[in-house]
């Protein structure tokens, strides 16, 4: 199989205007005839479908949520980068392609990434309108921020809920086309299958999470914005229902999947405080402004009372490290050294496992120089939040935090047009691989999302249907109904082999695996040890997995089954693949390839590609396909915070 | 060092829809101060699963207090005791070791049972469908800038679009009215420039649907702000409600016949 890009060529800034010519548009009078199947209503998929709606098309779109509005893109904090340059501090669009590529450790594909970043400045403009009350100034305009350690403020906010106020906008504009009558909602619907029928995407088999029925949607095209996969780690910073089942069984009907050991692990969450932790939270990397990351020196010292370490015991290794840059490290770079010191056993907090995974976040001195009422102002919901969740004040007491999964870069592969190698299934958001590379600056995935829903994908969707025939097969067709009995067959097979584990049981122990040896820095004998370990798990899962009740009615152990046995088969996927890459690069540290240093060292001769994998049938080990990088505009160079 | 509790849970069960629900007490074993409500009942639910028995559904997914997906009634206060949190934030430190706990869905004739602790909230999806927005098409936005909002007017309408969603502003409600969740909406949008133009449908149509959705009719108790997790104030009510009664009387005006 020959991985076709189709990027345009010519200077770079004209690119996508050329290609939006070129493409083919479809008549107003025939955008009804044409129905699109949208799975996933966060900002990818959200957007999209308000759009598309808008556009006259007929469209059906899909959540696993009672109401689209509640699409993880809501727990997104921080903010939402666009090169509008309002601070006039230097930005540009061309300023913002080149810290994503280079961000991104040059591992995506350039033309993506600048249509992306000329792209950013019309999402404002379109979220503005429609009412999305970002921060503002005195004067009545838009406020910026510096975040995650760029040069300049370009990143709009709104208070510390970026992500649910643009969701709100997307959502309300696909509630107006529902109003419409151009959008049906499916609300608690998860789609379990793909269909494709001579070698197009034409539906999708959903469940109907209420009643438990079985059904086929079909249409002309389908769209995958169903997030990322970060649950595969078991406890993320994701939210609960977080899955890869749309991708996965788009995978193994022939879409390729990129990249998938490619995920961002974020230094600055809430650690673990026990057994029974469902999921990680967040703390916003803007902490790192003030707050002053240490360890005890010396491990006897680490169950005493942070208060009661003298200065001369503390170990500020941040800024003994990276004078420089100090505390405001890069996000992997500050979670892997924050993994060391725990493995020296320096780690704080309580002892989960047998071991204590927390570093101190100590705000003492930041009190001190501005005063608790400016700290106050800057982090005072933060630290709000963090008293609620550890019952600590952390004015008093320092902070304790601990990376956490965060985002997958890693996803189906795409090309410029967002189409999977699986004619007519195209893909959006975070469930795709495309422009992040193998590390995502923060607030980019919300401009992604937008970017895609809003603005890429109703071109590229309508080129596509004006070039295709419209869809013939109906609930007969011997291939719809194939598939729909194979959904059918799978439910029953989780419900019957009625063993002793939950499935929650064997997500947890995936992700334990998944997290210690494919996670912050992987190694390949422990890579080799998950690879024998994963088929095990998967094995048991099989034959001892209890699912009580049926598959008519509201099951939610039945909803984690189907999750979690497809987390077990990417789990292994995202292993082979961290293996295969012999390289560190961004979020993908192999221990094998360090500086002297210990930072990460890529290998651009061998490894400037995208690693696409084929799915080649059950117990068959998975194809590799190499989508080679070019890299015209922004030439490779080391990172270095030296 | 951590505190762990045992305790003794009332739960609301219910098969589906049409079934007849009861209240089943279960224990609650060694649950770490540091669980959250939802992890406790994680807990539970892998001791039922255990036994062979199906475990309590409840909706749940950001897990961090922003997709309010969650909700139920703990001790007769929707999403539990302590102010401005929502049960997925709220901790087993609140409670006492021995305590019972009374855990029960929303109860609203809008928002039927779907199971145990899951409800139907799509009646809040229908009054956003009915004017929830501000009628932008994608692509034909002017650049953001051109409209400066004075920002404390930005903020209020920030205060407003904080609602989650969760809808325990109705379940706290003697009338079981909507009222607190419809007013954050229209506050929002109405507070803007942008919101403008369509004021006045925006506002009638949104009540006109909570009317329809079988929500009951405010009466000034105040308790939806007390259960409101998002600290959404009462003073949208009255915003609301004036701008209802404008809207309304602008609406008449342009009914009646002109006469010379
Ligand atoms: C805590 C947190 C904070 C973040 N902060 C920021 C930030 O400040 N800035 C930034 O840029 N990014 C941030 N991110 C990342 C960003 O929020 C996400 O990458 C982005 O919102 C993903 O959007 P999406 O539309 O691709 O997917 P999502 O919002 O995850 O939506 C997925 C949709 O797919 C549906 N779905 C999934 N599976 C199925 C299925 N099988 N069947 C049917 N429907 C399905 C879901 O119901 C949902 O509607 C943050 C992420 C987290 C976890
Ligand atoms: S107003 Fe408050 S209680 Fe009501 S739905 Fe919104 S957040 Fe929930
Ligand atoms: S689970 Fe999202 S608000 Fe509680």
């Amino acid at each position: 199989m020959e991985l076709k890009a189709n990027a345009p060529s010519g200077p770079i800034e004209t690119r996508w205007e050329r290609h939006r010519f070129e493409m083919k548009l479809v008549n107003p009078a025939n955008r009804r005839k044409h129905k699109v199947i949208v799975v996933g209503t966060g900002l990818a998929g959200g957007a999209l479908a308000a759009t598309l709606g808008e556009q006259g098309y007929n469209v059906a779109a899909f959540c696993y949520q009672d109401s689209p509005r509640r699409a993880h893109s809501i727990a997104a904090q921080g903010g939402i980068n666009a090169a509008k340059n309002y601070q006039n501090d230097g930005d540009s669009v061309y300023r913002l392609f080149y810290d994503t590529v280079k961000g991104g450790d040059f591992r995506a594909r350039e033309s993506n990434v600048y249509r992306l970043a000329e792209l950013s400045v019309n999402i404002i403009d379109q979220c503005v309108a429609q009412g999305v009350p970002f921060a503002r100034e005195y004067s009545g305009l838009l406020a910026n921020r510096s975040f995650g350690g760029a040069q300049v403020s370009r990143t709009f906010y709104a208070r510390g809920q970026t992500g649910q106020q643009l969701l709100l906008g997307a959502y309300q504009a696909l509630e107006r086309q529902v109003n419409a009558g151009t959008v049906t909602m499916f609300s608690r619907h998860e789609m379990l299958d793909l269909i494709v029928v001579d070698g197009r995407a034409r539906g999708i088999v959903t469940r109907d999470m209420v009643s438990g029925k079985i059904e086929a949607h079909l249409a002309d095209a389908v769209v995958l914005c169903t997030g990322g996969y970060g649950n595969v780690f078991y406890l993320s910073t994701n939210a609960k229902g977080c899955n890869v089942t749309a991708t996965w069984r788009a995978h193994r009907k022939g879409a390729l999947f990129a990249n998938p050991c490619f995920t961002q692990i974020h230094p600055t969450c809430i650690p673990v405080s026990g057994e029974f932790q469902s999921k990680l939270t967040l703390m916003s990397e803007s902490l790192r402004n003030d707050g002053r990351v240490w360890v005890p020196k010396r491990a006897e010292d680490v169950t005493k009372p942070p208060n009661q370490i003298p200065e001369e015991d503390r170990d500020y290794y941040l800024e003994r490290l990276y004078p420089s840059f100090g505390n405001l490290v890069p996000r992997d770079i500050a979670s892997r050294r924050a993994k060391d010191m725990c493995d020296k056993g320096l780690g704080v907090g309580t002892a989960v496992g047998g071991q204590r995974l927390g570093v101190y976040l100590d705000f003492k001195d930041a009190v001190k120089r501005l005063g608790r009422k400016a700290v106050e102002e800057r982090y005072g919901n933060l630290f709000e939040m963090y008293e609620r969740i550890t019952g600590e004040d952390p004015y008093e007491v320092p902070m304790r935090i601990y990376p956490a999964t965060h985002y997958t870069m890693g996803g189906l592969w795409v090309d410029y047009n967002l189409m999977s190698t699986v004619p007519g299934l195209f893909v959006g958001g975070e469930a795709n691989f495309s422009d992040h590379g193998a590390n995502r600056l923060g607030a980019s995935a919300l401009m992604q999302g937008l970017a895609d829903g809003y603005f890429v994908l109703p071109y590229t969707v309508a080129n596509y249907l004006a070039q295709t025939p419209r869809n013939t097969a109906d609930d007969t067709h011997a291939e719809v109904r194939a598939v729909v009995d194979s959904v059918k067959e799978r439910i029953n097979k989780f419900l019957s082999i009625q063993g002793k584990r939950s499935p929650d049981s064997f997500h947890r122990e995936l992700g334990k695996l998944i997290w210690d040896k494919c996670g912050m820095a992987r190694n390949k004998a422990g890579l080799e040890k998950a690879l024998q370990e994963i088929p095990r798990i998967r094995e048991e899962f099989w034959e001892n997995l209890y699912v009580p009740g049926s598959g008519e009615e509201l099951n939610q152990s039945l909803e984690k089954a189907g999750r979690v046995a497809d987390f077990l088969e990417l789990g292994e996927l995202m292993c082979r693949d961290a293996l295969f890459r012999e390289e560190s690069c961004g979020g993908h540290f192999r221990e094998e390839h360090q500086t002297e240093e210990g930072e990460a060292k890529r290998d651009d001769e061998n490894f400037q590609f995208v690693a696409a994998w084929e799915f080649k049938g059950d117990g068959v080990e998975h194809q590799v396909h190499r989508e080679a990088l070019e890299f015209e505009y922004v030439k490779p160079t080391q990172r270095s915070y030296k | 060092m951590e505190k762990s509790l045992n305790l003794v849970l009332h739960v609301w069960r219910q098969k589906n829809r049409d079934a007849k629900g009861q209240f089943v007490r279960y224990e609650a074993k060694n649950i770490s101060e540091h669980a959250s409500l939802l992890e406790m009942l994680d807990q539970v639910n892998e001791g039922l699963l255990e036994k062979g028995e199906e475990p309590i559904a409840f909706d749940h997914d950001c897990r961090e207090g922003i997709c309010g997906a969650c909700g139920m009634i703990v001790n007769g206060h929707a999403h539990g005791p302590r102010k401005a949190t929502t049960v997925c934030q709220l901790h087993m430190r609140e409670f006492q070791d021995g305590e019972e706990i009374w855990i029960e869905p929303w109860r609203a004739a809008a928002f039927p049972v779907v199971r145990d602790l899951v409800v139907d909230r799509g009646s809040l999806d229908r009054i956003v469908q009915a004017g929830g927005f501000i009628s932008t098409r994608t692509g034909s936005a002017p650049e953001a800038n051109s409209l400066p909002v004075a920002k404390e007017k930005s903020d209020r309408a920030f205060d407003a679009a904080a609602c989650i969603g969760c809808g325990a502003c109705v379940a706290a409600c003697p009338n079981a009215a909507a009222m607190l969740f419809t007013a954050a909406k229209v506050a929002h949008l109405n507070l803007l420039p942008q919101g403008e133009p369509e004021r006045d449908t925006r506002v009638r149509n949104m009540v006109a649907q909570m009317d329809a959705e079988g929500f009951g009719h405010c009466t000034n108790h105040y308790e939806c702000m007390e259960a409101c997790p998002k600290h959404i104030s009462v003073e949208f009510i009255a915003q609301l409600n004036r701008e209802f009664m404008s809207a309304t009387a602008r609406a008449r005006q342009e009914l009646r016949p002109r006469r010379k």
